[in-house]
């Protein structure tokens, strides 16, 4: 079910750091350390140059011309989508839909499959912990349809409250909408044993996938969802591009959600017929190079690993949370264990707010994220109204998260 | 470098206000309440002022969490608005938002007194909008007892 990191060989970071060029460079004076990953990663030469190579030698739309580079820029974004596939864990490359991120695939869901199959009284299953982009869209057409939201709540040690959950799934719950791992705590969700309980249910399981796809890996042939959606650029590759899967039945079924170019077979005055998927829901010219450098990062990210990846994520978590805990007046969320979670570390500091404590990091050279992360309700359940983030990706050190904590003396003898 | 612009940052007086803010708290008797947040963030402001009919600021409170900017800010700004009136307010809150935008001669502007502080903030420029938050309440809070449109829904 879960990956396991157990037993992967570690990774070789001083080279893989070197694949980084953001990395090699001094921030108010001090050597850039980069603990922000999980609202966005850095990405390696290999993505970048993927991006200019197609620029400087294949740009050109894609199915619309019969000229040679038309058929090239083609066969690179129609090549990217099963190189995602194959990321997913060897799924049906039709089944893949180009979209800018996560936030748009949830959208395109809640919008097309929710618009067509929600009606008055209707449940519609999320949890405490989702990020804004995965509660949104589903206020959003529960309005429109009236269907009822409900919710999952969280335990204190920042798990999902699971016993609950057979209790809130009922006749008229239609659709679960779950993060995979949460981006505010790092909790790694047992999405396994809730698709069953949600299958059982009658109901179907979308999950959000924009940090486990990063920081987890994936086989959506095991993981039971009916939908997943994530984004590029938690995971090398660039902005603006992303992917929702889905159950090719489930997709078939669906309306369009936007009209145009591309996603249509025959128009004529006042109605088309619409192409199959997934074009049906890829109106308009897409992000060609972004699916190019998507699939670049994929391979990048193939070739080192997903287990090995998690695993150097999780180290540097155990590692970083043992030192955090010899701070006086620290609080750390999430599970104390460090093989459920994701490298993701957020935390208070005595009275010194997350913002402070950023500043102070920042002109240290440390970057980390301060806020609410976008999920205001997990912010509430603690009664804080930010925290302070820390997140790991492949390219981070143990020396790092030292100079994390040279930082945090910082902000301690500024505020203690 | 760094550190000398960490310093003047977090001057001991913005510290001093962030720990024992002044005027914090409800006002019972306020002719106008104002919340202002920052949504990026999650500062969160509330500024209470009871104005006489002759546009006098009789008494101010001010309640909410943030950053020590935002929260210090806020604090000073209420030391200097009692007994001022109006046109007063705006005038300080022009003063102190040029302050904020770099502007030489705010500095040395003796009516800002305490809020003068807040001089380094200049040179963060994300953290600008945290020690404007009291402030933007503040020109609301006016423009409300005028009668006037708000600016910001
Ligand atoms: C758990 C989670 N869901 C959704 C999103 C939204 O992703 P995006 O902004 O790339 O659409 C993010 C990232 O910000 C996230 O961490």
């Amino acid at each position: 079910m879960l990956e396991t990191a157990a037993g992967a060989t570690p990774l070789d970071v001083e080279r893989l750091r070197r694949d980084f060029p953001v990395l090699d460079q001094e921030v108010n004076g001090r050597p850039l350390v980069y603990l922000d990953n999980a609202a966005t990663s850095q990405k390696p030469v290999q993505v970048i140059e993927a991006i200019e190579a197609y620029y400087r030698s294949d740009n050109a739309n894609v199915h619309r011309g019969i000229h040679e580079l038309s058929r090239r820029a083609t066969e690179l974004y129609e090549g990217a989508r099963k190189t995602v596939a194959r990321y997913l864990g060897g799924v049906d490359p039709e089944e893949v839909i180009w979209t800018r991120g996560t936030t748009e695939a949830i959208n395109l869901v809640a919008a097309s499959w929710g618009g067509a199959n929600l009606t008055e009284g209707d449940e519609i299953l999320l949890s405490v912990m989702e990020h804004h982009s995965n509660l949104v869209p589903w206020q959003l057409v529960a309005e429109r349809t009236g269907a009822q939201l409900r919710y999952l709540e969280l335990n204190d040690d920042g798990t999902l409250r699971l016993d609950d959950l057979d209790g809130l799934l009922g006749e008229r719950t239609r659709i679960v909408a779950l993060t995979q791992v949460s981006n505010s705590l790092g909790t790694i969700n047992p999405i396994t044993e809730i698709a069953r309980r949600v299958h059982d249910a009658g109901a179907l399981l979308l999950v959000d996938g924009a940090q486990g796809a990063a920081h987890h890996g994936v086989d959506l042939t095991s993981l039971g969802a009916d939908f997943y959606a994530f984004s590029g650029h938690k995971m090398c590759g660039p902005t603006g591009v992303g992917a929702l899967w889905g159950r090719r039945e489930l997709l078939e079924s669906m309306p369009p959600w936007q009209g145009g170019g591309e996603m249509i077979s025959l128009v004529e005055r006042d109605h088309s017929t619409y192409a199959p998927i997934p074009h049906k829901f890829e109106a308009g010219t897409p992000n060609i190079a972004g699916a190019v450098g998507l699939a670049a990062a994929v391979e990048y990210l193939e070739q080192i690993g997903p287990a090995a990846i998690l695993a150097h994520e999780q180290d540097l978590t155990r590692y970083a949370m043992e030192r955090l805990q010899t701070l006086p007046a620290i609080r750390v969320f999430g599970p104390e264990d460090p093989s459920m979670r994701a490298g993701v570390v957020s935390f208070v500091l005595g009275d010194a707010h997350p913002h402070d404590i950023s500043t102070i990091l920042d002109s240290e050279g440390i970057a980390i994220r301060a806020g609410h992360h976008c999920t205001q309700l997990v912010m509430k359940h603690y009664g804080v109204s930010a925290t302070a983030r820390a997140s790991f990706y492949l390219y981070n050190t143990r020396d790092e998260v030292d100079r994390l904590m040279d930082g945090l003396a910082t902000v301690h003898s500024i505020f203690a | 470098m760094s550190e000398l612009k960490l310093n003047s940052l977090y001057q001991q007086l913005i510290l001093e206000h962030y720990r024992s803010p002044k005027n914090r708290g409800k006002l019972d008797d306020a002719t106008v309440s104002i919340r202002m947040r920052n949504p990026t963030c999650g500062d969160d402001i509330t500024l209470q002022l009871r104005v006489d009919d002759d546009e006098v600021i009789q008494d101010v409170r001010f309640y909410g969490e943030g950053c020590s900017i935002s929260q210090a800010s806020a604090s000073i700004m209420t030391t200097l608005l009692k007994e001022r009136s109006l046109d007063d307010a705006i005038q300080i809150a022009a003063r102190f938002t040029a302050l904020m935008h770099g502007d030489e001669d705010a500095a040395k502007d003796r009516s800002l007194r305490d809020l003068r502080a807040l001089q380094g903030v200049s040179k963060f420029p994300v953290r600008i909008k945290c020690a404007l938050l009291g402030f933007d309440a503040l020109q609301e809070a006016v423009r409300k007892t005028r009668g006037e449109p708000a600016l910001e829904a």
